[in-house]
C-alpha cells in the first residue's frame, strides 16, 4: 500500500462486563487503514464488528492497546470520525438541508467565521444534496421520507465536514435488496470522488467483497481477526463483477471461514437433533 | 371488510366523522344529566339541571364576582405550576443526561412523589401560613416531583444514536445539550407540561379547600355549606372547561412548533 496510514490500531483489547464473567469484545485487534482505502469488516453476529468501530469513532472505550489517527492517539469521538448508523440517527425536528449542514452549528467546525468560509459550507451543502441526489427532498423532514433516502442524508451529513474517515455501521442493514444495490453504487461513487477513507461493517459477505478494496473476516468468542483478503477487482465496481470467478470464489471463501469460525456446526447438530425428536413423534417420546 | 362499531383498528378516521363523534360523547352525557334532572324526579338541591346551573353562573357572574374568583384561581394555578416547571425543567435535563445525578436525586424524587402533597398542607400552612405562599406551595407540591420525573424520562428517551451521531460529528458536551437532547425531547416535553398543567389545577381545589377566601374551590366550598348544589355544579364545570381549554391550548402549540410530527398521510 503506498499511502500514508489514515488510522491504526495496535493491540486493541475491549471487554464487557456480562454478570459474574466477561466477555472479551475484542482480542488484541491491529489493523492499519490506508488513506483513501475502503476496507469492509465482515463476520458472524457478535464477533466484535460494532465493538471495533464504535472504539475507532471513540464511542466506546477500550482497556488496552492503541487507536491512533495521523499518529495521534484518539481520546474520545473526534469529528475528524464521522459515522454513519444503521438508523434513527437523523434530527427529526431539522430538515434534509438542514441535517446535512448540522456541522455548520459546532463550534469545531465554524472557528473560521469568514464570509467566503460560510459560503463554501453552503456550497458543499448543496454539492452533497446533488450528489446524493436529494434535491427533491432538500425541504423535507426525514421521517416523509423512505428508508434509502434517509441513509443518503446521512452519509451526506457524516461528510459535510470533509472528516478524514468515514465509520459505518450496516449502514445499508435496514434496506431492500434493490435499494441496497443502488446505495452501494451510490457509496462507491462517492467516496471515490471525495477521496475519503471508509471503514465499512456489514455481515453480507456479497457486500463486503463488492464495496471493499480489503476484507476484513473477523471471528467470534473471543473477537479477533481472522483473516484479511485483498479484493482482486478494479477500484471502480459495476453490478456484473458479482458473477466474475473471483468474486465468486472469494465470497466462497469468506463464507466458509465465517461457517467456521461461528460455531455453526454445532448448530447443525442441535437442528438435526431437534427434527429427529421432532419426527419422532410422541410415540418416540414414551 | 366488516369492521362493525368500533372501526379499523387505529386506523385515523376523517375530520367530520371525528368532529360527530366528539359531539356525540359531549352531548350524551349532557342529554343524560338534563334528562335525570327534568324527570328523574330528583329534589333540585341534590341534582339541579343544566338550565339552573347556567342562571346561577350568570348570577356568579354578575353578583357575586366570578371574573374575581377565576382570575385567582387561573393565577395560583400559572403561579405554582411555573414554578415548578422552572425548577423540574434543569434538574430533569440533569438527571436525564447524567447517571451520578440521576442516582443521588432520582431515588429521593421517586420517595416524595409517593408522600400525598394533601399530606403536607399542615406542614405548608405552620411553615408558610395561610397567604397566597401557602396556596401556591401546595400546587408546586403537588406538581414538581411528578414533573421533574417526567422531564428526565422525557429526556432519556432521546435515541442514544441522535446523540452518538451528534458526538462523531464534533459536538461538545454542551452543544450536545443544547442542539440535540433539547431540540429532540421538546415535544414530549411539552406534553409533559400539558399533562402537568391538569394536575396543578387538581391541586388547586385542595390549597383553596384548605384556606381561601377566594377562588373557584372557595367558592365551590362556600356553596357546600349554603346547599348551594347548583353552584357546586357551576365550580366544577368551570374549572373542567378551563382545564379543557388550556389543554386545547397546549395541543394547538404542539401542532404549530412541531408541524413535522403533525403530518397526516
Ligand atoms: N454494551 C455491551 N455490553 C455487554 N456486552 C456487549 C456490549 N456490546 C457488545 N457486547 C458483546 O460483545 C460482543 C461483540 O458485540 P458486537 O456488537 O461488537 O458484535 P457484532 O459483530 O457487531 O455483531 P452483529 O453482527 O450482531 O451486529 C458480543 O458478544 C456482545 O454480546
Ligand atoms: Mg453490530
Amino acid at each position: 500500500m503506498s499511502t500514508p496510514v489514515v488510522v491504526s490500531c495496535s493491540e486493541v483489547v475491549k471487554r464487557f462486563q456480562r454478570g459474574s464473567g466477561t466477555t472479551l469484545a475484542l482480542d488484541r485487534i491491529s489493523l492499519d487503514v490506508h488513506e483513501g482505502e475502503f476496507v469492509t469488516l465482515v463476520g458472524a453476529s457478535g464477533c466484535g464488528k460494532s465493538t471495533l468501530l464504535r472504539a475507532l469513532a471513540g464511542l466506546e472505550q477500550h482497556d488496552s492497546g492503541v487507536i491512533a489517527v495521523d499518529g495521534a492517539p484518539i481520546r474520545g469521538p473526534g469529528a475528524e470520525r464521522a459515522m454513519v448508523f444503521q438508523n434513527y440517527s437523523l434530527y427529526p425536528w431539522l430538515t434534509v438541508r438542514d441535517n446535512i449542514s448540522f456541522t455548520r452549528q459546532l463550534a469545531v467546525h465554524t472557528r473560521e467565521r469568514t464570509s467566503a468560509s460560510v459560503e463554501a459550507a453552503l456550497g458543499r451543502a448543496d454539492a452533497l444534496i446533488r450528489l446524493m441526489g436529494l434535491q427533491e427532498v432538500a425541504d423535507a423532514h426525514p421521517n416523509q421520507l423512505s428508508g434509502g433516502m434517509q441513509q443518503r442524508v446521512a452519509i451526506a451529513r457524516a461528510l459535510m465536514s470533509r472528516p478524514r474517515i468515514l465509520l459505518m455501521d450496516e449502514p445499508f442493514g435496514a434496506l431492500d435488496a434493490q435499494t441496497r444495490e443502488v446505495m452501494h453504487d451510490l457509496i462507491l461513487h462517492v467516496s471515490n470522488l471525495e477521496r475519503c477513507t471508509v471503514v465499512f461493517v456489514t455481515h453480507d459477505v456479497e457486500e463486503a467483497i463488492y464495496l471493499g478494496q480489503r476484507v476484513v473476516v473477523m471471528a467470534p468468542r473471543p473477537g479477533r481477526i481472522d483473516g484479511i483478503y485483498s479484493v482482486p477487482l478494479p477500484r471502480l465496481r459495476s453490478q456484473p463483477m458479482k458473477n466474475l470467478p473471483e468474486f465468486i470464489a472469494l465470497k466462497a471463501g469468506i463464507l466458509d471461514r465465517i461457517r467456521a469460525t461461528a460455531g455453526m456446526q454445532t448448530d447443525v447438530d442441535m437442528l438435526a437433533q431437534l427434527s429427529d425428536r421432532a419426527h419422532a413423534g410422541p410415540a418416540g417420546s414414551g | 371488510m366488516q369492521t362493525g362499531l368500533l372501526g379499523p383498528l387505529r386506523q385515523k378516521i376523517d375530520r367530520r366523522s371525528y368532529l360527530v363523534l366528539v359531539a356525540v360523547g359531549l352531548l350524551t352525557p349532557l342529554l343524560v344529566w338534563w334528562a335525570a334532572a327534568t324527570w328523574g324526579g330528583a329534589d333540585p338541591v341534590f341534582l339541579p339541571g343544566p338550565r339552573q346551573v347556567l342562571q346561577r353562573v350568570q348570577v356568579w357572574y354578575h353578583d357575586e364576582n366570578l371574573l374575581d374568583d377565576l382570575s385567582i384561581s387561573v393565577l395560583r394555578v400559572l403561579a405554582g405550576w411555573l414554578l415548578s416547571v422552572l425548577i423540574a425543567l434543569p434538574l430533569g435535563l440533569y438527571i436525564g443526561t447524567y447517571a451520578r445525578v440521576q442516582a443521588v436525586l432520582e431515588p429521593l424524587t421517586d420517595l416524595v412523589r409517593y408522600m400525598p402533597a394533601v399530606a403536607f398542607v399542615p406542614l405548608i400552612m405552620l411553615w408558610i401560613g395561610i397567604d397566597e405562599q401557602a396556596k401556591v406551595a401546595v400546587i408546586f407540591i403537588g406538581t414538581f416531583f411528578q414533573m421533574v420525573l417526567m422531564v428526565a424520562e422525557d429526556v432519556r428517551r432521546v435515541p442514544i444514536t441522535q446523540v452518538e451521531a451528534g458526538q462523531t460529528m464534533g459536538a461538545s458536551r454542551r452543544e450536545l445539550i443544547e442542539k440535540v437532547i433539547l431540540p429532540s425531547a421538546k415535544p414530549a416535553l411539552l406534553d409533559t407540561l400539558r399533562l402537568t398543567m391538569g394536575w396543578a389545577w387538581t391541586y388547586l381545589v385542595v390549597a383553596e379547600l384548605v384556606a381561601a377566601n377566594s377562588g373557584l374551590g372557595f367558592a365551590i366550598i362556600k356553596a357546600q355549606r349554603f346547599l348551594q348544589t347548583d353552584k357546586i355544579f357551576a365550580g366544577i364545570l368551570l374549572i373542567g372547561l378551563l382545564g379543557l381549554a388550556m389543554d386545547q391550548g397546549f395541543r394547538l402549540i404542539h401542532r404549530l412548533a412541531f408541524p413535522w410530527l403533525h403530518r397526516s398521510a
